[in-house]
């Protein structure tokens, strides 16, 4: 699935249609431009009905809301008064996000120039294909693996960054559980979205122009320095793009965070102690129990990771935007 | 013919040469260092199997990487640990694909058989074993089936329109935005805004085909895009020769050059396919789940498999937890041949 | 600093594929030597197994003996890393790298070898680019990214960049087929500068070309596709176009094929 717009001809258009059928080709010609046109239409009415919708349903429980939608991290809006605020899921979200990006960012980069640039054609379609069947896997799964089999395996890894490292609040852990953390979380969500950075970046890695490998190769490079000095330089837009597209992805993962955590209220830096929450995460598992103030709060949070996720993506691509314009120039 | 003095001291000589590493080298340093970190570990006061392995492969790239600086220099030995860590990370990629792979093997085997995929929860209590996932598969091939039906041929339209006939159009430039902004939407948002836009204002039924309808916004994207790079394949020339012939365009859409590309296309639609057919979130707000077998999407409650792992996980009982992971084991059985069904296709059947 | 080389007995395969059969040449140290042929006579796969730039490519291989000033290059303690910062290369279409202003195009094969020290650069480049003819139209302009210059400038900086590192022999792949007349005009007479410090060895289709501005011809053939090309005749550059030897070459230069 390429998410870089390639430089193609248009298609050209029909010249003269036969005269006998004349009419009736041009009405068939009407309806199912019209027909693709609306479809087109469609994907705008989606987004936007999107936005309104979840605005519009949202605001009558942020009207009842007492405390601070913002800065408060309380979730009760069933309760009178209604009190809720997304400030614990925003720490939650953006924290296993960034941990995900930490760890998936540079093992994808590294993944994408193995495929292209280093390794040799037949390891190149095996290591292909397990990053493609990663991508596949439901995300309900990795919540499910991520509580049996991770978990467990990371008690070690994280005593000993309390251990070791302990004077750093993230790396502290003053309960010595360290089971449903954010840190898990973060783990697993690396996991997931590496598929992703490593797809997109594998994409502008192959499309930097053999003239300027070989430049530098004749120059006397190694492999390493040819991928410093020719590659990496063009691709840095498409290697933001992806770190940034994976972001999204993370930022908007739903039922893993929600099997792994344990869904607490409370901003806490000391992410291997249990607890944490995000704003996707929060919605699955209240949904189902809340009340109509309740369905309303989480509609706002939702409306909120909407809005993130959007804005993450839409600049992601802005950088991908600006380097076809730039190579079509070329 | 005056040959320069040449010789094996000769700067030009020097110049041109330089050492190299034997071919065993690495291999070498991969024995010592596993010996090593062996021998270590039970003399220090750490003990451990990830530790060991963690000590192996700092050794390993300790031992290279000097031992190529010694004798290839540092250019060299800098080259070498690039291409060392980046093939590890290749490594890093496979060890939770395996792990995940196996651990749902495992543990989903316990109580995966005929009998689990041909009965449903019926009557079965969460604390008892026994009952399957009989109703669950027919809910996810009813929902995404119908997903796919609504997701599929819009996919394909707008990819149409986008190729045949928006180039250089404001209007295609903005839908193939949104587009790829569309791909990143969280599906738990998509569930939503079918929840506040056809549950809550319409007043409709949470049903199957509500969870349908979420799924085809999560779809839609996906399908765009492939078909989309699928189109671009054909050649214009196959355009031109019908135009020529004076075909109209849409009858050139739909009988040349969508029928070149269409191999390409169904490879788009079952990545498609398999993609929705693990989504969990949006359909714990868009359905009900049951515990029967329920044929019809557009009355009463139904199940899919994801959301009968997830009710089967919240249950919380030995039994349920069983029942989760043949479910698990099920699912990307499903979903695994679907991925390797549709790169299959894609491979033997490719726009020439 | 200008070296020579000799070439005997090159064979060069891509896999299980003979490309190029039996090749015996010489280059002369400051001098330039044209290679001339029809397409896919092997001239420019000849030319980069002179810096052992066809191994780039996966499955290609050379056999025989490309000895520079009495060195073989293709020795097995030979670094081709190291080959290829002697002997450098510009290539059809002009490549500086986007990224890099004009100075950091000038020093990265400067930069590669370890060199950092900016005095050092600052004169390395001035040289550079005057010995390629750029130096006046670019000198207040050096931040600036290379690829804002015009084709034919482009062109020269790659030539100061491969000639920053002072190597011993100049490979130039068609160099000016990319470029338009006047700047074909500025290169030729660029090469002519040139070959007083440095060995040239030029691949090119274009026959007039080659009689302007070379000392000695290369001719090279291929008998029938699928067949490995071959070098038919090689010599001073006036008797190739006066009075060639073999029947092949007065073919070609005749314009009867190619």
């Amino acid at each position: 699935m390429t998410m870089t717009p390639t430089a193609t001809q248009p298609p050209p258009s029909p010249v003269s249609a036969s005269p006998i059928r004349g009419r009736a080709n041009r009405r068939g010609d009407r309806i199912f431009s019209g027909l693709s046109m609306a479809a087109g239409i469609l994907v705008l009415a989606i987004m936007a009905g999107i936005g309104l919708f979840l605005l519009v349903k949202a605001v009558p429980a942020l009207r009842v809301n007492t405390a601070n939608f913002l800065t408060s991290s309380v979730w009760l809006p069933d309760n009178t008064p209604s009190r809720f605020g997304i400030a614990a899921l925003a720490f939650g979200t953006v924290m296993s996000s960034l941990i995900a990006m930490v760890l998936a960012v540079p093992v994808g980069y590294g993944i994408a120039l193995a495929l292209a640039h280093y390794a040799a054609k037949r390891i190149a379609v095996i290591l292909a294909f397990i990053v493609d069947l990663l991508a596949a896997v439901p995300s309900i799964i990795f919540g499910l693996w991520g509580l049996a089999w991770l978990m467990p395996r990371t008690f070690g890894l994280f005593a000993w960054l309390n251990d070791h490292l302990g004077w750093i609040p993230i790396f502290r852990n003053d309960l010595g559980v360290y089971t449903r953390c954010l840190a898990l979380a973060g783990i697993v969500l690396a996991i997931m979205i590496l598929p992703t950075v490593s797809a997109i970046s594998r994409e502008v890695f192959v499309q930097v122009p053999p003239a300027h490998i070989e430049a530098s190769l004749a120059l006397g490079a190694t492999r390493w320095e040819m991928v410093r000095m020719a590659v990496i330089p063009f691709s840095k837009p498409g290697m933001i793009s992806a770190a940034m597209l994976g972001l999204g992805r993370a930022l908007g993962e739903t039922i893993a965070v929600a099997l792994v955590l344990s869904a607490t209220f409370n901003i806490n830096w000391h992410l291997t102690e249990p607890g944490g929450n995000s704003f996707a995460a929060n919605i699955a598992l209240k949904f189902n129990e809340a009340g109509p103030t309740g369905q309303g709060a989480l509609i706002a949070a939702g409306l909120v990771l909407f809005v993130l996720t959007l804005a993450v993506n839409i600049v992601a691509r802005l950088f991908i935007a600006r380097r076809a314009a730039f190579s079509g120039a070329n | 013919m005056a040959l320069s003095t040449a010789g094996p001291t000769s700067s030009l000589h020097q110049t041109l040469t330089g050492g190299k590493l034997p071919g065993w080298a690495p291999w070498v340093c991969a024995a010592g260092s596993v010996l090593a970190a062996v021998a270590l570990i039970a003399v220090l006061p750490v003990n451990g199997r990830a530790q060991t392995i963690i000590l192996a492969v700092l050794l390993f790239v300790g031992s290279q990487t000097a031992w190529s600086f010694a004798v290839e220099g540092r250019r060299h030995a800098v080259d070498r640990l690039v291409t060392t860590l980046i093939y590890s990370a290749g490594v890093i990629a496979l060890v939770p694909l395996v792990a995940i792979l196996a651990t749902v093997i495992i543990k989903g085997l316990k109580v995966f058989s005929g009998y689990f995929l041909l009965h449903s929860m019926r009557n079965v209590s969460p604390l008892h074993p026994g009952g399957g996932v009989y109703h669950a598969i027919i809910g996810t091939l009813e929902v995404v089936g119908i997903a796919a039906i609504i997701g599929i041929p819009i996919g394909a339209l707008v990819a149409i329109y986008l190729v045949e006939y928006g180039a250089g159009k404001r209007l295609a430039y903005w839908v193939t935005f949104f587009v790829d902004v569309m791909t990143g939407i969280p599906s738990i948002v998509a569930g939503l805004f079918v929840y506040t836009g056809l549950i809550l204002t319409l007043g409709w039924q949470r049903t199957g085909f509500t969870g349908a309808l979420s799924l085809t916004i999560l779809m839609i994207p996906v399908m765009v895009r492939s078909t989309e790079e699928m189109l671009k394949l054909v050649p214009n020339e196959l355009r031109e020769s019908a135009y020529a012939l004076g075909v109209p365009k849409y009858k050139t859409i739909l009988r040349v050059v969508v029928p070149t590309a269409l191999s390409g296309i169904i490879t788009g639609a079952m990545l498609a396919v398999a993609r929705i057919t693990g989504e969990t979130a949006p359909l714990l707000l868009t359905m009900f789940i049951s515990a029967s077998i329920n044929f019809s999407p557009f009355t009463d409650p139904q199940a899919t498999l994801p959301t009968f792992i997830w009710d089967q996980i919240a249950r919380g009982t030995p039994a349920s937890l069983d029942r989760a992971w043949a479910a698990a084991l099920t699912l990307i059985l499903i979903v695994v041949l679907l991925n390797l069904m549709a790169r299959l296709l894609g491979r033997v059947y490719r726009v020439k | 600093m200008a070296k020579r080389i000799d070439v005997s007995d090159l064979d060069i395969y891509y896999g299980d594929f003979k490309a190029v059969e039996g090749v015996s040449l010489s280059v002369e140290p400051r001098s330039i030597t044209a290679f001339i042929g029809p397409s896919g006579c092997g001239k420019s796969t000849v030319l980069r197994t002179l810096n052992r730039m066809h191994e780039v490519l996966p499955g290609a291989r050379a056999e025989g003996k490309v000895l520079l000033d009495g060195e073989d290059i293709y020795a097995s303690d030979v670094d081709p890393v190291n080959v290829r910062r002697t002997i450098g290369m510009v290539f059809q279409k002009p490549n500086p790298f986007p990224t890099m202003s004009i100075y950091d195009n000038v020093v990265a094969g400067l930069k590669l070898q370890g060199r950092r020290k900016k005095s050092d650069l600052d004169d390395i480049v001035e040289k550079s680019l005057r010995g390629a003819n750029l130096w006046e139209e670019v000198k207040d302009r050096l931040p600036r990214p290379g690829s804002g210059l015009s084709g034919g400038q482009q062109q020269r900086l790659c030539i100061a960049r491969a000639i920053a590192v002072e190597p011993a022999v100049l490979l130039m792949d068609e160099p000016c087929s990319a470029l338009d007349p006047i700047s074909t005009l500025a290169i030729e007479d660029l090469m002519q500068e040139l070959k007083a410090d440095y060995t040239i060895v030029v691949v090119t289709h274009n026959m007039q070309q080659a009689a302007r501005v070379s000392d000695h011809t290369g001719f090279f053939n291929i008998a029938a596709t699928g067949k490995p090309g071959k070098l038919i005749e090689m010599d001073q550059t006036e008797k190739i176009f006066s009075n060639p030897s073999e029947k092949a070459t007065e073919d070609y230069i005749t314009g009867r094929f190619g």
